[in-house]
């Protein structure tokens, strides 16, 4: 565990150091907090406060750009170290794979957490200045800005399988691109023609919702949805959250970053520098 | 149980279906320094790899102080200095050192390390503006945190200036008086000759000698060169006579096996005032290498 920390140390100042930490700080900020200005039109019609809205906007805007960033921190973890030749000697100190990548693990989820912080946070207390926030839409800014969290988990340590597995930083990069297009784009419209074609049968009533729940960026998204009515009144997705027991997306995210980090572990074991 | 610091038995290693090493039997001894030669694709780099246990073996034994490489005994007592090593550019020298000896466990004085290999001055610098050589140092700077049993130096001198190299090898000798077994792979044939204890030649992944400079020399019977010098005009009744050949006017080059050495020594001076000066000239490493690794051999 000292070793991990060790490790999360060096990754930290080099997140500080190539401006990563400003950068993925600066794209929450910004893109946070023109979705608090531009959703804050319907807060009359729904009967709700502004940074319930405000909470729904940036729900789906976090499915999209938590992958996102999380991917593009983790593709580099194993391959850029192997490319840049660093892997062996790092390797052959008394560290195991397991521990470097729990530290680099530690280091960018840190990282991740402060851009959500900042982002949301900022664009939550603007949402509460100028429409109001009640205790509700409080739980849910925060329960947004954790989830947020473990979503990025989930495709980080995707982004270090993927990083392990692949020839070199560039099949990673291109690897991760993938990645992210499927479980961010391709899933929920392949879901999306699976109901249309099926036309309200068994797939649709039964099976629907646990295909959906086993994607990591939907079962975000549920669950933020389900925990929080008015969110859920928002954003247009309270049918196939109420399909669902409410433990169901909670333990999908949950259960995705440890399943990832033990495939991930697995993959750097097989990698000969 | 066997202590030595580095034992490797009959180690056999694939890439695919081709075989890279070749039942190597390897041993050194604590404040041993061996250099390890051969041509690129040899397979010194692998089997350095195949100690580290970054590389599994199919057939044979490795064993670092008696444990198996890659286990946590092996890797606290191994160094490790790659070929052309590279770390983070972010990074300043000192952040680098630190996270190897925070990693290794030692509480070590990064600074004097630092200021030992030369670094004093651009130690809170980035790496990525680091010369090759500054790198190198770095490199070397981390072997020699905490007190290795094994040292592993991959092309240590690669791209280091003939001052740096001198500097490396005092430090290399350092380690070795501290008792560490020091094996370096090279093929700076010259610098090595004379600051090693022992030399093992690898041929297409088959050990094809390990011995002493002299132990080799001996084996391999290789002929001595004796460049005679002869006075006025007398080059052509030299080479007639002693059956050598002359390479310019005045100079006739005579190759006999070192046994004959001394009789030859004496047929010449018994040519009395022809001859003006001998030159003698053992075989060197470079000689011997191109003996042991094939290149010789029609």
């Amino acid at each position: 565990m000292r070793r991990a920390f060790a490790i999360a140390r060096a990754e930290m100042l080099i997140l500080r150091r190539n401006r990563w930490l400003f950068m993925a700080t600066l794209i929450m900020l910004a893109f946070a907090l023109a979705l608090s200005f531009a959703g804050s039109a319907p807060t009359g019609t729904l009967g709700v406060d502004m940074l319930t809205v405000s909470v729904a906007s940036m729900t789906t805007l976090s499915v999209y750009l938590a992958p996102l960033l999380a991917l593009m921190m983790g593709f580099d973890a194993v391959a850029g170290d192997r490319d840049r030749g660093s892997l062996a000697l790092l390797l052959a100190y008394p560290a195991g794979r397991g521990e470097i990548l729990l530290g680099k693990l530690m280091a960018h989820l840190a990282a991740l957490a402060v851009a959500m912080c900042i982002g949301f946070g900022a664009a939550g207390a603007v949402a509460a200045w100028f429409g109001g926030a009640g205790a509700e839409s409080l739980m849910a800014l925060g329960r947004l800005v954790l989830t947020s969290i473990l979503l990025g988990a989930v495709f980080l340590v995707l982004g270090y399988a993927l990083s392990a597995l692949s020839s070199g930083a560039t099949a990673a990069a291109g690897l991760s691109a993938g990645v992210w297009l499927v479980f961010v784009v391709l899933y929920d419209l392949g879901l999306l023609g699976a109901v249309v074609m099926d036309s309200g049968g068994v797939f649709t009533q039964k099976v629907f919702p646990w295909v959906m729940v086993a994607n990591p960026a939907d079962a975000f998204r549920l669950w933020n949805v389900a925990a929080s009515e008015s969110v859920a009144l928002s954003s247009g997705m309270a049918g196939a959250a109420s399909a669902l027991p409410g433990w169901a997306a909670p333990l999908s995210l949950l259960l995705w970053p440890v399943l990832g980090f033990l495939l991930a572990c697995a993959a750097f074991r097989r990698v000969e520098p | 149980m066997d202590n030595s610091p580095l034992q490797i038995r009959a180690l056999d290693k694939f890439r695919g279906k081709t075989q890279v090493l070749h039942g190597i039997d390897l041993d050194i001894a604590p404040g041993e320094r061996l250099a390890l030669l051969g041509h690129n694709g040899a397979g010194k780099s692998t089997l350095i790899k195949a100690v580290l246990g970054l590389i599994r073996h199919e057939g044979g034994s490795i064993r670092i102080c008696g444990a198996a490489p890659g286990s946590a005994a092996a890797r606290a007592a191994t160094a490790f200095l790659p070929e052309a090593v590279s770390f983070h550019p972010a990074l300043t020298g000192h952040e680098q050192l630190t996270l190897f000896a925070r990693l290794a466990g030692e509480r070590a004085d990064i600074d004097g390390l630092l200021e030992r290999v030369g670094l004093g001055e651009a130690m809170h610098r980035r790496i990525g503006a680091y010369s090759k050589g500054m790198r190198q140092r770095l490199g070397l700077a981390q072997v020699l945190l905490g007190r290795p049993k094994l040292a592993l130096l991959d092309e240590p001198t690669s791209g280091l200036d003939p001052i740096s190299r001198q500097d490396l090898y005092a430090i290399i000798n350092e380690l070795a008086e501290q008792g560490a077994a020091v094996l370096i792979a090279s093929h700076a044939l010259t610098e090595v000759e004379a600051r090693t204890d022992r030399i093992a030649i690898l041929r297409k992944g088959i050990k094809v000698a390990d011995d002493t400079l002299a132990g080799l020399t001996s084996q391999a019977g290789l002929p001595v060169k004796l460049r005679v010098q002869a006075s006025g005009a007398h080059a052509d009744r030299i080479a007639t006579e002693t059956g050598g050949r002359r390479i310019n006017g005045a100079s006739v080059e005579i190759l006999c096996s070192p046994q004959d050495k001394m009789a030859e020594l004496r047929r010449i001076a018994a040519l009395g005032d022809a001859v003006a000066d001998i030159d003698m000239v053992p075989p060197r490493l470079e000689d011997l290498y191109r003996h042991y690794s094939g290149e010789d051999r029609k």
